[in-house]
């Protein structure tokens, strides 16, 4: 293991997110206060509550699993992405160093923000609702399991874009939708039967499901279903990225 | 000595169908300043592609110290240090914080002492703290250089070190690249320029679509495949050339007080004889002669052209 190489892409990568530190932060920041005028005061107020948690509070781990989502995805694609437009990716691809090491530097430093941006969003929320956590642990480790997962999967997007708008495209079509679809916001038992089963094709609803019962003991699928799922999707974007590294996908010629 | 480095039997067919190499075997001793020549897409880029890991190769092994660069690609990879054709910098980094990071990313321990010594030969120490995006490109060149040393290769790969880079720049680079290969560093460059590799190298390789057309060392080089010029200072100048001294390779030059012969030093007979009889023969006096060795430029267009 090349561990050196390994921190010197994490520490690089944290550089230059420092660089950019600000606008990330007052981003989901700003948009969560949004959200909590929007949906907890404005709308929130005629819905009595879900699942038998106030409005306000039930969308918290909704909020936080979106903006986990949306940064991990385009931290790491970003990581990735640059040095390959640039053309600095051919320092790292002539280094001793294997592409798994170079996944685990680019997407460690992803899930490292939007981890940070995660629990920014949870004390952002903290002032506007009471949050009793029933299971810290189990949050703090679908948190982090997720980071790291999409983070993956922002790494592949980034391997596999040749331009900006593909970079932006997954995150604008894919990602937002499915994580509004997934019951960021509503619990799928209030929509009607057939979308009920349709939904459970999102796998996006697994994550918010299990977070959301770490804060709250209720849940849309049992947490371990939503365990398994999600490190169902870890695994497969861990195999995809030995396989890009593996064949030199989009990045060997 | 074996070779530190072993190309043999390397193709390459790029997804569009291009051939860009053609079965390449190529050895490079330790300690050597070896120059690739060839016109422009010969593939001297591809062939140094595929020995750092940046290209597949369609066929053929490379190994580096020993190592196989696919199956042992971290032992063969810690050897070398390259500084790629075009430019491309992290723009936002600054100078030191780009060259430590080099030397992290092949797994060196942090040494700043050693990173100062870099910066310093390669006159970028007072800009150490300066975003690259600041830096001209002749720094911008160094950066990538300094970049390439930073975790102390004992293979160094140039490609097209001096394109682009004003005379002083150049005679610094030639100067650093004697330095290197003084304390043992293997050199590979790729040039267009015939008098970087007359002036620097010792072994010369000419590519040619695709294929290694020669490689040689470069004194034998120029003395197996050079002709020489015969230069005759005419006592009388002529209007032409009279039709009895009439043969391929002489030129009446100089507003026709010059006669060039142009001869093979590698011939069996150079003719040398034969034409100064007939010269004096036919009453032309010369008051000067002296002769000059084609330079490797005429060598290199000659193999590139005639073949
Ligand atoms: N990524 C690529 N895809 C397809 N063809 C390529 C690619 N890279 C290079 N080629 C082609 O391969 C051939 C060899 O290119 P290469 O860059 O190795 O030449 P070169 O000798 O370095 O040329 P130059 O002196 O101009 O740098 C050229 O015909 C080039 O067009
Ligand atoms: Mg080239």
């Amino acid at each position: 293991m090349n561990w050196r190489g390994v921190y010197a892409i994490y520490k690089f990568e944290m550089a230059r997110m420092r660089r950019t530190l600000l606008q990330s932060v007052v981003s989901p920041v700003i948009s969560t206060v949004l959200y909590f005028v929007v949906f907890g005061s404005a709308i929130g107020g005629r819905i009595t509550d879900m699942q038998g948690v106030s409005y306000g509070a039930f969308i918290v781990p909704g909020l936080i699993m979106l903006t986990i989502l949306t940064n991990s995805v385009a931290n790491a694609s970003f990581g990735i992405y640059f040095p390959r437009f640039l053309g600095t990716i051919y320092e790292i691809l002539s280094a001793p160093i294997s592409g798994l090491e170079i996944a685990l530097g680019c997407v460690g430093a992803a899930a490292t923000k939007s981890i940070i941006l995660g629990l920014i969003v949870l004390a952002t929320a903290g002032l506007f609702v009471p949050l009793d956590i029933a299971h810290p642990v189990a949050m703090i480790g679908f948190l982090v399991l997720t980071a790291i997962t999409f983070s993956l999967f922002g790494f592949l997007i980034g391997i596999w874009a040749d331009n900006f708008e593909k970079l932006q495209v997954i995150p604008l079509l894919v990602i937002t939708p499915l994580t509004f679809l997934g019951g960021a916001f509503y619990s799928i038992h209030v929509l009607p039967p057939a979308w009920q089963t349709v939904t459970l094709f999102n796998p996006i609803v697994y994550l918010i499901s299990g977070f959301r019962w770490s804060f709250f003991n209720v849940a849309d699928v049992s947490p371990g279903v939503s365990l398994a799922m999600t490190a169902g999707f870890l695994s497969l974007c861990v195999l995809a990225v030995y396989w890009v590294f593996r064949t030199g996908y989009r990045l060997k010629t | 000595m074996p070779p530190i480095i072993a190309v043999s039997n390397v193709s390459k067919t790029y997804a569009s169908g291009l051939v860009a190499l053609k079965g390449v075997s190529l050895d490079i001793a330790p300690g050597e300043i070896f120059a690739l020549l060839g016109p422009n897409g010969a593939g001297k880029t591809t062939l140094i592609g595929i020995i750092c890991g940046i290209v597949n190769a369609s066929g053929g092994t490379v190994t580096v110290g020993g190592h196989d660069n696919v199956t042992e690609y971290r032992a063969a990879r810690s050897l070398i240090g390259l500084v790629p054709q075009e430019l491309a910098t992290d723009t936002f980094e600054t100078v030191w914080a780009t060259v430590s990071f080099s030397r992290g990313l092949f797994g060196k321990s942090p040494n700043p002492a050693f990173i100062e010594q870099v910066l310093k030969d390669l006159s970028l120490y007072e800009r150490r703290h300066s975003k690259i995006m600041t830096l001209s490109g002749g720094m911008k060149r160094r950066v990538m250089i300094a970049k390439a040393l930073a975790h102390e290769p004992q293979i160094l790969f140039l490609d097209e070190p001096t394109a682009g880079v004003d005379v002083e720049l150049r005679r610094s680079m030639w100067e650093l690249i004697r330095k290197l290969r003084d304390v043992g560093v293997t050199i590979i460059l790729t040039t267009h320029y015939i008098e970087e590799a007359e002036e620097m190298a010792d072994r010369i390789g000419v590519i040619n679509k695709g294929e290694i057309v020669l490689v040689e060392e470069k004194a034998e080089l120029i003395r197996k495949l050079g002709q020489k010029q015969l230069i005759l200072d005419l006592a009388q100048p002529l209007a032409a050339l009279p039709p009895e001294l009439a043969r391929r390779n002489l030129v009446l030059a100089g507003d026709g007080q010059q006669l060039v012969y142009t001869y093979d030093t590698k011939g069996e007979h150079t003719g040398i004889t034969a034409l100064l009889n007939e010269l004096s023969a036919a009453g032309i006096r010369f008051k000067d002669l002296n002769t000059k060795q084609s330079s490797l430029e005429d060598i290199f267009v000659g193999l590139v052209s005639g073949k």
